[in-house]
């Protein structure tokens, strides 16, 4: 009898502790982070983290080099191949969320109360994806130029406007110092181009797309606003501070290498320039007449639609938002932790750090770009009309058929659903 | 000449099968699927259902019109004259947006126009970026055809000689083909850059400083003439390859003969190596211009289209629409166009230079 | 023996060498540019860029681009399934390619016109124009491997190497190659009692050396570029080949001295497959009988 029992209860421990083995769940992961080695081993921590802390789930993650993310998740969901937990671009993500690649995420919105608003991907209503920080732009010059031209040094309160700023530019020119007064940053084509330049669009009283109904940009890319700032961009080009066309190495390295007197550019560059100079400026945006904007959104984590465990997956994303995490991140590529109290962990965002000034920037003048899946189709016409701005074509013809062509695509989306 | 000793179905099938099938199934099945996709509306994914449209892919894209429009008079009767002088004409916006006078014009932008007397006629297009693409893809290919053909055969003769270590001077010519785009391109961006550009310091030594320094690959004038000297460079190792193995063909008994006979060197190419490499310039001439049809890497490496569409090209408006703008039936519809035309234009070639029996 | 060029005098000599040599310098500066660049340090390679010391290995010379590279990306995994895809592609091209030309050139069958105009008439087709129902093609066909039947080519060496072994451009060049070849030399064999294998085991092949060569380079270079198809159908890192590799070093903060050492060792197995075949390309007119 004895031995009977004994038999009996070493077979039920035994399949128990199977079954628990059983239990545990593979989550598959797509980031964007290969070849990135500081983000991939942030990411490798967070992952060992969370499968040691429980024992449901196992997350195994697959790299992607960046420059071919995007594309990678579309081959994928056309394949049916999407793995549970993926990142995505801020602003691509409307576009994947109504397309079907994603669902709503399950996690405690009490945990995001304090975050950053552009590390929020809202679609429809719903919190699809939350990202660990936030990027911004800035005016980056230094103190030094800034004092031999003879220039007042703007705050956040009181940025230059838009006379200010040519008057500056004017004077960078005339000193013969640099190569050229501004660097935009031409050579990176693709998404920076709507990412930095439609905050000055925004900042003249334009838009992308009219966001009280995402369903036309008449009025707001081709209206008098829109056709003031093509002007002003095209006469950056025209009067000689900015380069239409330029080489990549020069953008890498051009205002490191004192080529430039001011440089827009993002906080995720700051910290070579920091290197570089010991009396970097990171100056707000000037104010053209609707205040000084910038853009908003990041990478963030979503889930899946075809995931068959979105519990675990948002699991994985909740347990991925705490603090010491954020402020790892931040530090290791220089972006800005989605929230204040991380912030005081970093050594670049607290009180008085070199970068605490872009929290500051993020806080106050960040404007996402248009939330509405048609913005895929949307910034590459408004980058393709900026370039052509750029490079001498008729302002008032080029935003018209940007116009036309965003209008087009809506329509034959029916709308996008709005 | 068919006898029974080259009649035989079943070898012919089965030596050509397996090439015929993997073609039939990996390009020829997806093409015609491609073609469907061209009479629909269909995105890359979306939520909508996917709705059978006809025609009107290749009308959006192959959309003319013509208006011809009178210059604009003042009340006295005289013109209208902007500040510069020229004449100035009523908005072509009126006419092409929600003007219920001239339906077939809708949406259209202009692509160009010229003046007749007074009056000026504009061509419209309903997709000038299109229109541009194909302009720009048939100048493409209208010169480097010859082109690159051409100096391909010069490189292969001189390297058909037996010479010292003419081994290394034939692999060190093939060298731009083995290296990537990625270098290429990186490296041509260096030698055409506006400022201190490797090219601009070149012609300006040569012509102490005359010569004007020139954005070679932002000014829309030059652009495509940049890409196009930069493909020719590339691709003409790549071609000197194809003729020196139909040169291969040719008996060296028939270049004694004419050794023999004291031909010149002009009258021995054009009697001995010329006709035996017939087959081969077929080749090199059809491999040249579907190549060139295709023109795309280089694009979306360096220009991306621009500046102002000077090298816009019809594939690479298929990949930007088709991935880029994510309409994979707008993509297909040029795909199709594309097919289309080059066949044509293909069939013509074979019509001109088949074998005269 | 018949020599092309028979002239050896001095002065000739010299014109010839140095004719031959400007026009090498225009041909392999690039290849000089990489390989100085990835001896640099990133801001001495970006400013030697604006003068001729781009193409001189002065200034701070080192293999360190090489170490960093190895460690940003798993190189030698990269260069391995380039070379098992590209490799096992271009034999499988040869044989099936060739034998395909053999059957439109030499054989008559019904049937073989047509099917001749079609596959050269996808010539035409580019690639990028194909690639998304390609895609869905090849995430639905059956796969008869280690574990059985599975549905799905995704992430695996396959889907790499089989939709591309036979293709409208090699054909062509077998086709046109064999067209020049004697037809004596078929019919006499044939006459012989041979069959149509050995005909083209014996007879044609040993004669095709040059087009084997040249459809093997081309072939190798195509697939050895390849990004975009690997990109849409492979999604784990240990079937990634080169190209796509080449994009873990376009990060934010671009290493050029990285990317141009990483160019560099890519290029290795190319330059040597390339060196490799260069006798091929010479035939060997003497011994094969070619009728004169």
């Amino acid at each position: 009898m004895k031995s009977l029992r004994l038999l009996a209860t070493s077979i039920a421990i035994t399949t128990a502790m199977s079954s628990a083995a059983f239990a545990q769940t593979t989550l598959t992961m797509w980031y964007h982070g290969a070849g990135n080695e500081v983000e991939s081993s942030i990411v490798n921590q967070i992952i060992s983290d969370f499968n040691a802390s429980q024992s449901d789930w196992v997350v195994e993650m697959q790299s992607f080099p960046q420059a071919a993310y995007n594309d990678s998740v579309v081959a994928g969901a056309l394949a049916g191949n999407l793995p549970d937990i993926l990142d995505v671009d801020g602003p691509v993500m409307p576009n994947w969320a109504w397309s079907g690649y994603m669902q709503p995420l399950q996690i405690d919105e009490a945990k995001i109360a304090n975050y950053l608003p552009g590390t929020k991907g809202v679609w429809n209503g719903e919190l699809y994806s939350i990202g660990l920080w936030d990027a911004a732009i800035s005016l980056v010059t230094r103190q030094s130029y800034l004092d031999e031209l003879g220039l007042r040094t703007p705050t956040l309160a009181e940025p230059w406007t838009g006379e200010e700023f040519m008057d500056a530019l004017a004077k960078a020119k005339a000193s013969g110092n640099f190569d050229y007064a501004l660097d935009l940053g031409t050579a990176w084509t693709g998404e920076w181009y709507p990412y930095a330049f439609s905050p000055f669009l925004q900042s003249f009283g334009g838009d992308i797309i009219d966001r009280s109904t995402y369903t036309s940009a008449e009025g707001v890319l081709n209206g008098d606003a829109a056709v003031a700032f093509g002007n002003w961009w095209q006469g950056l080009f025209e009067d000689g501070y900015a380069q239409a066309t330029q080489d990549p190495a020069d953008r890498d390295n051009g205002f490191n290498s004192g080529k430039y007197a001011f440089s827009w550019n993002g906080n995720w560059a700051a910290l070579g320039t920091l290197d570089a100079y010991d009396d970097v400026l990171f100056l707000p945006a000037p104010d053209f007449g609707n205040g000084s904007k910038i853009g908003a959104a990041s990478w963030q984590f979503g889930v899946s639609a075809a995931s068959e465990h979105p519990e675990g997956a948002s699991a994985f994303i909740e347990f991925a938002l705490q603090d010491k995490y954020l402020a790892e991140f931040s530090n290791g590529i220089g972006l800005i932790p989605a929230t204040a109290s991380a912030a005081a962990m970093t050594e670049n965002y607290k009180e008085g750090g070199p970068l605490a000034v872009f929290f500051d920037l993020s806080e106050a003048q960040a404007l996402v770009r248009p939330v509405t899946p048609g913005y895929v189709v949307a910034a590459k016409v408004f980058e393709k009309a900026l370039a052509d701005i750029a490079n001498g074509a008729d302002v008032q013809d080029a935003l018209d058929s940007a116009v036309d062509e965003i209008d087009a695509d809506v329509a034959k989306n029916d709308n996008y659903g709005f | 000449m068919a006898s029974k000793f080259t009649r035989s179905n079943s070898t012919g099938w089965l030596m050509a099968g397996p090439a015929a099938v993997l073609m039939g199934l990996f390009i020829v099945l997806p093409f015609l699927f491609a073609i469907g996709l061209s009479f629909t509306n269909q995105r890359l994914i979306s939520p909508n259902p996917t709705q059978f449209v006809g025609l009107s892919n290749y009308s959006q894209l192959l959309g003319v019109g013509l208006l011809t429009l009178e210059p604009e008079r003042n009340e006295a009767g005289d013109v209208v004259r902007a500040e510069d002088g020229a004449v100035s004409y009523p908005a072509l916006r009126g006419y092409t947006r929600n003007n219920p006078d001239y339906p077939q014009l809708d949406g259209m932008r202009e692509w160009f126009s010229f003046s007749l007397g007074e009056s000026r006629t504009y061509v419209l297009a309903r997709d000038v970026v299109f229109a541009k693409a194909v302009v720009n893809t048939i100048i493409f290919v209208l010169v480097v055809a010859p082109v690159q053909g051409g100096l391909a055969l010069v490189l292969a003769l001189l390297i058909n000689q037996k010479l010292r270590g003419i081994n290394v001077f034939r692999a060190i010519y093939f060298m731009p083909v083995v290296v990537s785009i990625v270098v290429v391109s990186l490296l041509w961006r260096f030698i055409y850059d506006g400022q201190s550009g490797l090219l601009n310091n070149l012609l300006s030594a040569l012509t102490f400083g005359a010569f004007p320094r020139i954005d070679w690959l932002g000014n829309p004038s030059t652009a495509l003439g940049a890409i196009i000297a930069m493909s020719i460079w590339q691709a003409v190792g790549f071609h000197m390859v194809i003729w020196l193995s139909g040169l291969q063909t040719i008996s060296p008994s028939l270049y004694e003969a004419a050794a023999i006979e004291g031909a010149s060197k002009w009258q021995t190419f054009r009697y001995v190596t010329w006709p035996g490499l017939r087959n081969t310039a077929v080749l090199v001439l059809i491999v040249i211009t579907m190549q060139a049809f295709a023109l795309f890497a280089q694009i979306d490496v360096m220009t991306s289209g621009g500046p102002l569409d000077s090298t816009q090209t019809i594939v690479f408006q298929a990949v930007e629409r088709g991935y880029g703008k994510q309409d994979i039936s707008g993509g297909s519809t040029i795909s199709v166009i594309l097919f289309v035309f080059v066949l044509a234009i293909s069939l013509l070639q074979r019509w001109l230079t088949r074998e005269k029996k | 023996m018949a020599q092309l060029s028979a002239d050896n005098h001095g002065l000739r000599l010299v014109v010839r060498y140095t004719v031959l040599g400007l026009i090498a310098l225009i041909f392999v500066f690039p290849l000089v540019f990489m390989l100085m660049s990835s001896l640099k340090p990133d801001a001495q390679l970006l400013s030697d860029t604006r003068s001729l010391r781009a193409f001189l290995p002065v200034g701070d010379i080192s293999l360190d681009n090489y170490f960093d590279a190895f460690r940003r990306a798993p190189v030698g995994l990269f260069i391995f399934n380039s070379v098992i895809v590209t490799g096992v592609t271009v034999v499988l091209t040869l044989f099936i390619c060739s034998a395909a030309a053999f059957a439109f050139v030499f054989v008559d069958w019904r049937g073989r016109d047509l099917v001749l105009t079609l596959i050269l008439a996808t010539l035409i087709v580019p690639f990028e124009t194909i690639a998304i129902p390609l895609l869905l093609i090849a995430s639905k066909l059956p796969w008869l491997g280690f574990d059985g039947l599975t549905y799905g080519w995704l992430n695996s060496y396959q889907v790499q190497i089989i939709p591309f072994v036979a293709d409208g451009l090699t054909i062509f060049l077998f086709v046109q190659y064999f067209k020049d070849l004697p037809g004596e030399l078929i019919e006499a064999a044939r006459v012989e009692g041979a069959s149509w294998w050995q005909v083209y085991r014996r007879v044609v092949i040993p004669l095709a050396g040059p087009v084997l060569a040249t459809a093997a380079i081309l072939k190798f270079l195509v697939m050895y570029n390849q990004y975009l198809w690997p990109l849409m159908v492979v999604q784990e890192e240990r079937y990634r080949p080169v190209m796509v590799g080449l994009q873990y070093f376009f990060q934010l903060n671009r290493a050029w001295g990285e990317i141009m050492a990483y160019l560099s060792l890519i290029t290795v197995p190319v330059l040597a497959f390339y060196l490799f075949l260069q006798r091929a390309f010479i035939a060997s007119i003497a011994s094969t009988g070619v009728k004169g």
